[in-house]
């Protein structure tokens, strides 16, 4: 079979490039058209997959656009792969935000030989998809799921470039203590990995910082009706709520609460902290509390955010940056392997030292990114503005991060600036001025 | 005793609005038999064209009660106009043929309904726009918006002018005569294929009416809104006897209630062994419950097979 279709091949004019192509090294395709002038690049696949239907199908696509954002710039500068041209192809799969879905479209994309997956975007999809990636020996970098169980399964080709819920978590909820001190907190989630993680580690900090915590009240991911649990929360007098999901849900569960007449402080963790809130809570959003893991969007590099603007017309919304930084990071690795092939080029994505639209991105054993600073947000005349940033434990005032990160490294705000640019060229280079 | 008040209106303003989709359910299962799966879709659609229109005249400086009449008057004829399509093209083709033909076609109307709302209106949850002042009155320490006092007393009304057409006009005698006998009310003079169109037009009248009550009390809409509305308000109709219209309002509005309590007092009651998440699980025992006892729902009746 294999023989005849070679020999048929031979008929035709380009065969011979085909052919010399095929010998080198396994390619992963064969080339569909082969023109006879330059050889053909290689073409390795790049998988993105996140919700891109559904309730939060806007931050799916946001991700989406981060990781082809990535790829195009690669592409547009040239990229030589063992001393051959590479082009890379974005493979982007929607997972619905299902846990079901999610596994199926990952065995998609093993069967369609990607060399990397970044996403997928919620945690409780990311999980059970990592280990058919994991199976499959692809390196997979979420950007955005903040779920701990991800990276504690033992798999080595499993990296995140957004903090843990158990650092998210706490971070809120210590805020929260010291700054809101509330005697009586109820904490609701959305009955997801993501809700439900989070909520838990903001449970366990606020009762070990000695805060009443209310038994835990559940919604759904697509639950619009909230005013029953409200209610019942209403009538335990809180003085603070804090809810665990996405915006979709979390904007009608503040509009219902400030409904009910509910005077507590909001808080909500990094799924519902867009500029989206406002929109679906409208003034029940001002002095909304949330976090995000990681740097605000605003604080992520301008060349990226300027670049994502011309690109796509709109604004990074949320995690952009970060699958961004993803879809990079296995960019440079295979720069550093000099191979697509993934087993080469997983031990240098496990040591990188790399500047990223996010700041500087390096992972621990178990994949997880070092250091990873936490932000809390405020909801004033209809912006999330950033109040202040937590990095190990300690509350920084957002003005004071921002000043302490001019002063204490003039130099080092200049290439972190041109960060993708120069780390793609030399990236050693580039990290070593951040690490002063 | 506020805080159950405030469950009782919290149900009530919910069930009302499960009741208006039920009875776009069990007015066309009467009639012809079908679940019509994509009945929910047209709430979401009528929920979408009404954002649409609000959205676009939010800026102006009309009344905020008219512009969202406008958005409602907009609605209605979209909605009627879907559902009538929907009749024409998917479900009367296959009206002489096995059950199930039509039931899966029902699925897939929904399925496409969904995409083709996600084209048009995006996949992001859209934001109405908060217009209507935000008003509300206290009632024995619990609290009512003037949207749930419009939302129950519209739901009320549209009850009440269906019943009224449904028994006391011409139209109504012929669909009531078409749902008991077709063959035979064809015989007696009544045009069956306009009746089971008018009939898919009322009901989508009243989804429109309901999916613009959502979207204005919970200031959102999503192109994914209308299934589960849809399988909650299908469940009403089945709880109060599906073909039955008292039955379908009863049924909503018990639904709701239910909903509301179980959010609310399962997990007092078993000392937070079963959480708020049971709310739903609780309102489909229920619903399972009323189904052993009296299989046919609250006020359904039990009929034989038509021959």
């Amino acid at each position: 079979m294999q023989r005849m279709r070679f020999s048929l091949a031979i008929f035709a004019a380009a065969a011979a490039l085909t052919l010399a192509g095929c010998g080198e090294e396994k390619k992963p395709e064969p080339v569909v058209s082969a023109p006879p002038a330059p050889p053909p690049p290689m073409v390795v696949k790049l998988g993105h997959v996140g919700p891109l239907t559904g309730s939060i199908a806007h931050l799916g696509k946001d991700n989406e656009n981060g990781v082809r954002l990535a790829v195009d710039e690669a592409n547009a500068k040239g990229l030589t792969l063992g001393g051959k041209k590479v082009k890379l192809e974005l493979v982007a799969e929607d997972d619905q935000a299902d846990p079901k879905v999610g596994t199926t479209v990952a065995q998609k994309l093993v069967d369609a030989k990607v060399v990397g997956v970044i996403g997928h975007l919620n945690s409780g999809v990311s999980i059970p998809a990592s280990a058919i990636y994991n199976q499959a020996g692809i390196p997979m970098i979420s950007g955005s799921s903040t779920n701990p169980q991800l990276t504690e399964q033992g798999f080595k080709n499993v990296f995140r470039v957004v903090g843990r819920d158990d650092q998210q978590g706490p971070a809120i909820a210590s805020y929260l203590a010291s700054q809101v001190k509330p005697k009586t907190v109820a904490v609701i989630d959305d009955a997801t990995a993501y809700g439900e993680g989070l909520a838990n580690e903001v449970e366990k900090t606020l009762k070990a910082a000695g805060v009443k915590v209310l038994p835990r009240e559940k919604g759904t991911d697509k639950t619009a009706d909230f005013k029953a649990i409200l209610t019942k929360i209403k009538g335990k007098k809180p003085d603070a709520v804090f809810y665990g999901g996405m915006d979709a849900t979390g904007g009608p569960l503040l509009k219902q609460g400030r409904e009910l007449g509910l005077k507590a402080v909001f808080a909500f963790g990094d799924g519902a902290c867009t500029e989206k809130m406002e929109e679906l809570a409208g003034t029940a959003a001002e002095g909304l509390l949330c976090s995000q893991a990681g740097l605000p969007v605003q604080a992520a590099n301008k060349k990226f955010l300027d670049a994502y603007k011309a690109k796509f017309k709109i604004d990074p919304i949320l995690y952009a940056p970060f699958t961004y930084d993803a879809a990079n990071l296995i960019i440079e690795s295979m720069k550093k392997a000099d191979s697509p092939d993934p087993a080469k080029y997983l031990p240098e994505l496990a040591k990188i030292s790399y500047e990223g639209a996010s700041g500087k991105i390096e992972f621990d054993d178990k994949g997880d990114r070092k250091d990873a600073e936490m932000t809390i947000f405020t909801m004033k005349g209809g912006k999330i503005e950033p109040i202040a940033i937590i990095k190990s434990g300690k509350t920084i005032k957002f003005e004071d991060f921002i000043k302490a990160a001019e002063t204490a490294a003039p130099a080092a705000a200049a290439p972190a600036a041109a960060a993708p640019e120069a780390a793609k060229a030399e990236p050693a280079k580039a990290a070593e001025p951040a690490k002063k | 005793m506020d805080i159950f008040l405030q469950q009782i209106i919290n149900g009530l303003t919910l069930g009302s609005v499960y009741a208006i989709v039920a009875l776009g359910y069990t007015m066309v299962y009467g009639i012809i038999q079908l679940i019509n799966f994509a009945h929910g879709e047209l709430v979401m659609i009528g929920a979408m064209v009404a954002f649409s229109v609000i959205n676009a005249l939010a800026g102006t400086h009309l009344p905020p009660v008219l512009i969202v009449l406008i958005g409602v008057l907009a609605a209605v004829p979209a909605c009627m106009l879907v559902g009538y399509a929907m009749e024409r093209i998917a479900y009367r083709p296959l009206r002489n043929a096995p059950r199930l033909a039509p039931l899966i076609t029902a699925i897939g109307i929904s399925i496409i309904l969904q995409h083709v709302a996600l084209l048009v209106w995006s996949r992001n949850p859209l934001a109405f726009p908060q217009i209507i002042p935000f008003v509300t009155f206290s009632v024995g320490g619990a609290i009512i918006s003037g949207v749930q006092i419009a939302i129950i007393l519209i739901s009320v009304l549209m009850m009440g002018a269906l019943t009224f057409m449904v028994y006391r006009t011409k139209l109504g005698i012929a669909m009531r005569a078409t749902s008991q006998n077709p063959q035979v009310a064809g015989l007696m003079g009544i045009d069956i294929d306009r009746i089971i169109s008018f009939t898919f037009i009322v009901g989508a009248a009243l989804a429109a009416v309901a999916g613009v009550m959502v979207g204005t009390y919970y200031g959102i809409a999503h192109y994914g809104m209308g299934s589960l509305l849809g399988m909650k308000a299908f469940s009403a109709a089945v709880l109060g006897g599906i073909g039955n219209l008292a039955g379908a309002m009863l049924g909503g509005i018990l639904l709701g209630i239910v909903e509301a309590l179980g959010a609310g007092y399962i997990g007092d009651l078993t000392n937070n062994v079963f959480g708020s998440n049971y709310q739903d699980v609780f309102a489909f025992l229920v619903l399972i419950g009323v189904l052993v006892f009296r299989p046919s729902g609250l006020l359904g009746e039990r009929v034989g097979d038509r021959a």
